[in-house]
């Protein structure tokens, strides 16, 4: 029978169940002869299907259609193959139903209102094959964009298309590209910011391990676009999978002459380096990024200059994070006026969001800027899971803060999450229901930015060490009104005055969780002493 | 030479292009408290004590590497300032271990002096008593963390002036620490040449002569400009 197998061997499913069940499928598929409904098949590993809390996952595609397969465990990865080799001859793979694995429903809204632009190739292909990648299309926007050699054009489609940076910060791609591309001098470096440290975030994670060809294009695009003939990758060393990926995809697209020197027969030469980081928090701050890829200490420094002026040895520097560069080329493809119209007028285009925490569907998702919270937790996520209800969500991991479950109509989109108090962040959304203590939250924020600080400046280096303490007494019940008023005014404080965004962002997840749910703090203060009363003469 | 005029504390004053607020202000007598900033030096900007306020922007910036532009109007010294600066010290005292009338500096601290200016008579946070060592295996000098406030000086003076990179900080937030060479004893690295401008430069009683004793150790930081002028316009001779 014909048909193709998809086994999710990303990192969230690698391990519970879907290296072994590719293995398995494998071996049935290789020892199947002619006749066999398993001879024919094909079978792929692919990058994140999304669903990624109900691993491992295997998707059968037939004639008939797709069909989506979850919760099949280690245990279970056996019985599966052996359904598959003791198919009874004619069954159609349309008709097969894995055993020990749940059917998961294609149409159900975590699927039907996604938009995927940049995860488009995600799941889909298999992300170390260059002929998958090209065959879905890759590289053909390097390649146009190359003949029509107008590099302003591509700039300028960047900045009609509304992008904004996806690593948090929110600022007009096609600015940045532009100012870059007017600094003087012949060398230019681009780098990407792959270092996703926000605990609670793995939507990098996906591009990377599921279509890293995506990526690569991207950041050819942008080379060539600024002017630059040098670029880096900086990874974090916890996601090997992503770094063996890249790799390959690095060398395959080299022999292609997609990388390297004159690209796709033109006179465009584009040296990419991976480099690895130590999985410090602070290193995806830009300016600590490139001292870290000079072989420096990756502790940040005061902007400006910034990095489009000063970046990596000293020359003027292209930061993107990984999504905004793989956002370029669907960008391209479907064009300017086209991308934008998708998001909201001050957030152009989709978001790839990690959805997490207390919701029955987790996993990742791409859906147009501006999409409610709501639809993306309760619609898309199924919200809270054992009669349980939201209680808040968590947007931008420790940079940023929680919106309320009265707010949740709130759309995703940079403006509207900050008047909140929170931010859109590089896209980690933990959701968190009624049992959850806010304080708790906070201080387990706290607690990661005290460990994250790099302590080159005070206010963070010892100020979130006493924010630390100070909800640690909250937490012990022996916080007092004063304590309460002294951990707001450090907020402030180490907001105001830290040299750098870890610092300026740390008291967010306290200052809003303050703003929205003061009364779990109220609730944990000691009791004032009774006064004694007087005794009756 | 092109001029900006700028207006700090209520004065309007005419600086050079390049000059930083900093500059600017002391030129003009008006105090900003400093620490890790060192003139002579390159500038970190890590201790926020020189925040000050400017006009149309919310963000406080420091002084110390903030060039005078057009127009500016700056403010050194308001409440809020006043507060931060006395948070800034409350925050230094209470991570490492002060004990002012048994210290080599006392009465010549630059951090001493912060607490006064500051008036910061008590810690509103509490003190946090870390464990930390004294390294005395060096022949003439001595490094007591207790009272190292990181402000990185000893490790900018060593590399840029004296040439021997003997400092850096090693480890990182609370865990930050000076470490000579590969984080050996400091007496254990060759590269030390034992010039003491990092003794001379500290602005506590962290680094210090051995056979100093309470109250005895002033730091120096004229010699190190002198210096740096010396080199930078080749006078020798002043
Ligand atoms: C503490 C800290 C951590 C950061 N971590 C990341 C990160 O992991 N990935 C990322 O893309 N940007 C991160 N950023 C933002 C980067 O400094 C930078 O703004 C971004 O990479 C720019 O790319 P963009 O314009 O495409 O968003 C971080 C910023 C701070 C202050
Ligand atoms: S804010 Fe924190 S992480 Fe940033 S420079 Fe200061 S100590 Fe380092
Ligand atoms: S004595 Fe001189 S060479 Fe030795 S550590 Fe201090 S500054 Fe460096
Ligand atoms: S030893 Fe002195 S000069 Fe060096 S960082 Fe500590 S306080 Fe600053
Ligand atoms: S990692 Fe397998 S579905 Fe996301
Ligand atoms: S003197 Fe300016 S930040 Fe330290």
């Amino acid at each position: 029978m014909s048909g193709i197998l998809r086994v999710c061997t990303a990192a969230g499913c690698a391990g519970c169940g879907g290296s072994a069940l590719r293995e398995q499928l494998g071996a049935v598929i290789a020892a199947a002869t002619t006749g066999d409904p398993a001879s024919g098949l094909a079978l792929k590993g692919v990058g994140c299907l999304g669903p990624c809390g109900e691993g491992a996952l295997l998707e059968l595609e037939s004639a008939s259609g797709r069909r989506l397969f979850g919760g099949i465990t280690p245990e279970g990865v056996a019985a599966v193959a052996a359904s598959l080799a003791n198919l009874s001859p004619g069954t159609d793979l349309g008709t097969w139903a894995p055993p020990a694995a749940r059917p998961i429903d294609l149409e159900q809204p975590f699927f039907r209102l996604q938009k995927r632009l940049v995860l488009e190739h995600c799941g889909r292909i298999d992300p170390e094959s260059l002929a998958e990648a090209l065959a879905a299309g890759s590289y053909g926007q390097l390649r146009r964009v190359l003949q029509e050699n107008r590099p302003e054009a591509v700039i300028e489609q960047v900045r009609r298309s509304g992008l904004r940076g996806r690593g948090g910060g929110g600022y007009p791609t096609g600015l940045k590209w532009a100012t870059v591309a007017r600094m003087p001098g012949p060398e230019k470096v681009v780098v990407c910011n792959a270092d996703e440290g926000d605990p609670g975030a793995f939507m990098d994670r996906s591009v990377l391990e599921g279509d890293p060809h995506r990526l690569l294009e991207g950041m050819a695009i942008a080379a060539w676009a600024v002017g630059a003939s040098r670029g880096f990758i900086y990874v974090r060393a916890e996601y090997p999978m992503a770094i063996a990926h890249l790799r390959t995809a690095i060398a395959q697209a080299e022999d292609q002459g997609l990388l390297g020197a004159a690209i796709a027969g033109s006179a465009f030469g584009f040296q990419l380096e991976l480099r690895v980081g130590a999985g410090a928090f602070v290193c995806g701050e830009e300016t600590a990024l490139i001292h870290s890829i000079e072989g420096q200490r990756g502790v940040p420094r005061p902007r400006p200059p910034y990095p489009a002026e000063v970046g990596v040895f000293g020359l003027p520097t292209l930061i993107n994070n990984v999504e905004t560069f793989a956002s370029v080329p669907p960008l391209l493809a479907i064009g300017a006026e086209a991308y934008a119209a998708i998001g909201t007028t001050n957030s152009g285009g989709t978001k790839v969001f990690s959805l997490t925490g207390d919701v029955r569907l987790a996993g990742v998702l791409e859906v147009p800027m501006g999409t409610p919270i709501a639809t993306i937790v309760e619609t898309m996520g199924g919200g809270a899971p054992d009669g349980h209800a939201i209680k808040a969500v968590q947007t931008g991991g420790p940079s940023g803060g929680c919106v309320p479950a009265n707010r949740l109509d709130t759309p995703v989109d940079y403006e509207s999450l900050q008047e909140l108090g929170s931010i859109m962040g590089s896209g980690g959304m933990v959701v968190m229901d009624d049992s959850t203590s806010m304080v708790d939250v906070a201080c387990f924020f706290m607690a990661f930015c005290r460990e994250e600080s790099c302590g080159k400046c005070i206010p963070c280096r010892s100020g979130t060490v006493q924010l630390h303490l100070l909800l640690q007494k909250h937490l012990a019940g022996e916080a007092d009104a004063a304590d309460l008023a002294q951990l707001e005014s450090l907020c402030h404080m180490v907001k105001d005055t830290s040299l750098c965004g870890l610092g300026q962002s740390a008291p967010k997840p306290v200052l809003s969780t303050l703003r929205h749910f003061r009364g779990d703090y109220l609730a944990l203060l000691r009791p004032e002493p009774e006064a004694t009363p007087e005794p009756v003469p | 030479m092109s001029v900006r005029t700028l207006r700090i504390d209520g004065r309007d004053l005419a600086v050079p292009e390049g000059t930083t607020l900093l500059q600017a202000a002391r030129e003009a007598g008006i105090a900003i408290p400093t620490l890790c900033h060192l003139e002579g030096l390159s500038p970190v900007a890590a201790c926020r004590l020189c925040l000050v306020e400017i006009e149309g922007t919310d963000k406080l910036l420091p002084a110390c590497i903030t060039p005078a532009s057009e127009g500016m109007v700056v403010q050194t010294a308001t409440p809020r300032l006043q507060d931060i600066r006395r948070t800034v010290v409350e925050l230094l005292f209470t991570e490492g271990n002060h004990v002012c009338a048994i210290c080599v500096a006392n009465g010549h601290c630059e951090l001493q002096d912060l607490a006064v200016t500051t008036g910061m008579d008590h810690s509103r946070l509490p003190y946090r008593f870390p464990a930390r060592r004294v390294d005395l295996s060096h022949p003439f000098f001595g490094l007591d963390h207790n009272r190292c406030i990181l402000c990185t000086r000893c490790v900018r003076v060593c590399d840029e002036v004296e040439g021997a990179h003997v400092w850096d900080v090693g480890w990182r937030g609370e865990h930050c620490r000076i470490i000579a060479g590969l984080d050996e004893p400091w007496g254990a690295v060759d590269a030390c040449t034992n010039c003491g401008k990092c003794v001379q430069v500290c602005p506590t009683g962290a680094l210090f002569h051995k056979g100093d004793t309470t109250a005895e150790k002033h730091d120096e930081p004229a010699q190190l400009q002198a210096l740096v002028h010396a080199r930078h316009h080749q006078q020798w001779n002043p």
